[in-house]
């Protein structure tokens, strides 16, 4: 079997998905015969056709707006935006609409779309390319915001997404959309929302992280790995709703926990898992959760972004702070 | 040589008019318009007012919470959902009760809605209708959604939708119409022009002379309609349907009728507008001028007004005594509709509230 990398394994569970249910349609901004700007829907539109690939005006509010109302009928839209920064204008459908149809309708109408957005830093890209928004929605009831971290969680992930009946923010992280392949089989398997991930076991420290700074994190535990010092790596995967039981048990056995991600820190999703640890764990842990996160600045233009986004260097270093209380 | 530039593009707004200001006939009636169609249009004009009447009534009183009524609109409304058909889908604004009404929506449904209670909205029929839109024009967008899942299903259905003067201000308004256009889809815009955003005139909400040439930025026909006339609406709503469903895309019906209300009943209009322009707006409204003509035809009386009025009466006193004995609702609703299946943090919330769910209920 052939290795693909995170972008292509959501093209495949794009075509997955359309093979086997035709209430799946796509629709963005140049994703018919340019197949996306990151080529997320390359081929597409030649194994579906114009009416299920739907190269759309340049409107993002129009994008969530017309899916809000094709899923309201049914259909299953993946609405892709091109990048997240440009996802604002579709925020009053997002937040107004999509997120609440089923309950302001006690059930009557659903919207069953999933919103795709590259998002993040690291890939050089202009300003308005690079911000990671994900606490924006994990604070509107109502959403899933799931991020994948590796070719097969972008796969089983996507699947679930497009089959759930609700709302799902999928942000992708454009950074690693072909940093790493793997073998990914084709079988329509999906993965599950709400859980999170154990993707390395350790006894030591909880580094909890999602999307492209987990390879960080991951380059972190295997240093550390070297000092005699084993983290238990955990991939959030769901951001909200948030399964807050992987963590606390994770927590329970190691008693340290350095939460990672690249958004600000302010207000952020590091904070609300520390939060309900120490609400939840707090008997359980010896040292306080230690936050490694991008700063509460606007996200530097490329010259600069190196020094904004977590590095093994800062997980590290949280990491031994950590391990100062005894 | 050449002097002069050639013109690539010419549009034209039509005004559709059949009974003038004073209920006469300004030109043939449209097929139709048989006397017991005009007189059904008629009754559920009234039936409407009768409903916003006791609305506002409702919230003066305490019984209901802010109410926008539709007063001085009755015919615009009633004459959209009249002419649709039932598998077409309404996505209406706030101020569409008589289109609702047509679709089979229940009043104490329109009264539970504004009355603070979700339940309201889970229309019994008209399932695939939406909800009253509060967010100004975000329905219009909504439309397109459903039309391009009618279009993709080669369904025979139109989406309707309708705004305000104000709404077609909004970016929403021309996305969903330039997106309509490119896709030819089967939708028909309604804008009722009733002359006032809250307190903003329609002078100063847009520059342009018509809202119907709007629709020319977004590649069909636009025309204008005496709102306060419920025959012309109900054809040129015909018409557009007709279009939309036979694959000829989107109208947009600019629909000219005055708001001879208050915007909601937290708003007071006499700090804004003149009496003078009030009243003159009152002798243009669309029952009366309904009435006029069935009275000139000999199809309308004194006594089958009155029986018309206790009738729509009893109607919503009806629906008022279902409103009122609308069972109170579980604490459950509030949690179980955010995802369709309770997520881990939700049941865990829910459980939380339900302990204090005495102390914090208000009956």
């Amino acid at each position: 079997m052939a290795e693909i990398t995170l972008i292509e394994a959501i093209t495949q569970a794009l075509a997955y998905e359309m093979r086997v249910d035709e209430n799946v349609v796509v629709l963005g901004e140049d994703i018919g015969t340019n197949g996306g700007v990151f080529r997320a829907t390359l081929g597409l539109l030649q194994q579906f056709g114009p009416e299920r690939v739907m190269d759309t005006p340049l409107a993002e509010s129009m994008i969530a707006g017309a899916a809000i109302g094709m899923a309201s009928q049914g259909l299953k839209p993946v609405a892709e935006f091109q990048f997240v920064g440009f996802i604002y204008p579709a925020l009053d459908q997002l937040f107004s609409h999509a997120a609440r149809m089923r309950n302001r309708t006690r059930g009557r109408l659903t919207c069953p779309m999933v919103a795709r957005a590259p998002y993040g830093g690291g890939i050089h890209a202009p300003e308005h390319h690079s911000e990671s928004p994900e606490a924006l929605f994990s604070h509107i009831p109502g959403f899933k915001v799931v991020i994948p971290s590796s070719p097969a969680r972008a796969y089983g992930l996507l699947l679930a997404a497009i089959r759930d009946p609700d709302p799902v923010i999928y942000l992708e992280p454009s950074r690693i959309y072909r940093l790493v392949k793997q073998e990914v089989p084709d079988d329509g398997h999906a993965l599950p929302l709400g859980k999170c991930f154990v993707s390395r076991e350790g006894h030591d420290v909880t580094l909890v992280s999602w999307g492209a700074s987990l390879h960080e994190t991951n380059k972190a535990a295997n240093m550390l790995a070297k000092e005699n010092i084993h983290a238990e790596v955990i991939d959030v995967a769901t951001i909200s709703p948030l399964d807050i039981d992987t963590i606390l048990a994770s927590v329970a056995k190691t008693g340290r926990c350095v939460v990672v991600h690249e958004a600000a820190r302010n207000v952020g999703v590091g904070a609300e898992i520390a939060a309900q640890i120490m609400e939840k764990g707090i008997l359980t842990l010896l040292a306080p959760v230690q936050r490694v996160t991008g700063y509460d600045i606007t996200m530097p233009y490329p010259k600069m972004e190196h020094l904004y986004l977590p590095t093994e260097e800062r997980i590290i270093d949280a990491v031994y702070t950590a391990l100062e209380y005894k | 040589m050449e002097t002069t530039f050639p013109v690539v593009a010419n549009f034209e707004v039509t005004y559709h008019q059949y009974l003038g200001e004073n209920g006469e006939l300004i030109r043939p009636l449209p097929a139709f318009a048989t006397p017991d169609v005009l007189q059904f249009l008629y009754k559920e004009m009234v039936l409407v007012r009768t409903f916003d009447t006791k609305a506002i009534n409702l919230q003066r009183t305490g019984k209901m919470g802010t109410y926008p009524s539709i007063l001085g609109q009755e015919a615009i409304s009633v004459a959209m959902g009249n002419a649709m058909q039932k598998e077409d889908v309404l996505i209406p604004y706030y101020r569409d009760q008589g289109a609702q009404f047509q679709r089979g929506t229940a009043m104490e449904d329109i009264f539970r809605y504004w009355g603070g209670d979700e339940r309201g909205s889970n229309f019994r029929h008209s399932r695939e209708d939406f909800p009253i839109c509060v967010p100004i024009a975000t329905q219009y967008l909504h439309a397109t959604g459903i039309a391009k899942a009618f279009q993709y299903r080669k369904q025979p259905r139109v989406a309707v939708t309708a705004i305000g003067d104000g709404g077609t201000s909004k970016g929403d308004f021309y996305e969903a119409l330039n997106l309509a256009g490119a896709w030819n889809l089967p939708v028909v815009f309604v804008v009722n022009n009733n002359q006032w955003a809250i307190s903003v005139p329609r002078s100063i909400q847009t520059g342009t002379q018509t809202i119907a040439q709007k629709a020319f930025a977004g590649g069909f026909p636009g025309l204008q309609v005496d709102g306060n006339d419920v025959i012309a609406v109900r054809q040129v709503m015909s018409d557009a349907l007709e279009r939309a469903r036979n694959g000829h895309g989107p109208t947009l019906i600019e629909a000219v009728s005055y708001r001879l209300g208050d915007h909601t009943t937290a708003d007071d209009a006499s700090r804004y507008r003149s009496k003078e322009e009030l009243h003159a707006a009152w002798e243009k409204e669309p029952i009366l001028r309904l009435r006029k003509y069935l009275i000139a035809q000999g199809l309308w009386d004194d006594q089958r007004e009155e029986r018309l009025l206790a009738d729509c009466q009893a109607q919503v006193a009806q629906a008022v005594e279902a409103y009122e004995q609308t069972p109170k609702a579980n604490i459950d609703d509030i949690f179980d509709y955010t995802y369709e299946t309770l997520t881990e943090p939700l049941k865990e919330q829910k459980a939380y509230a339900k302990r204090f769910k005495e102390k914090a209920h208000h009956g």
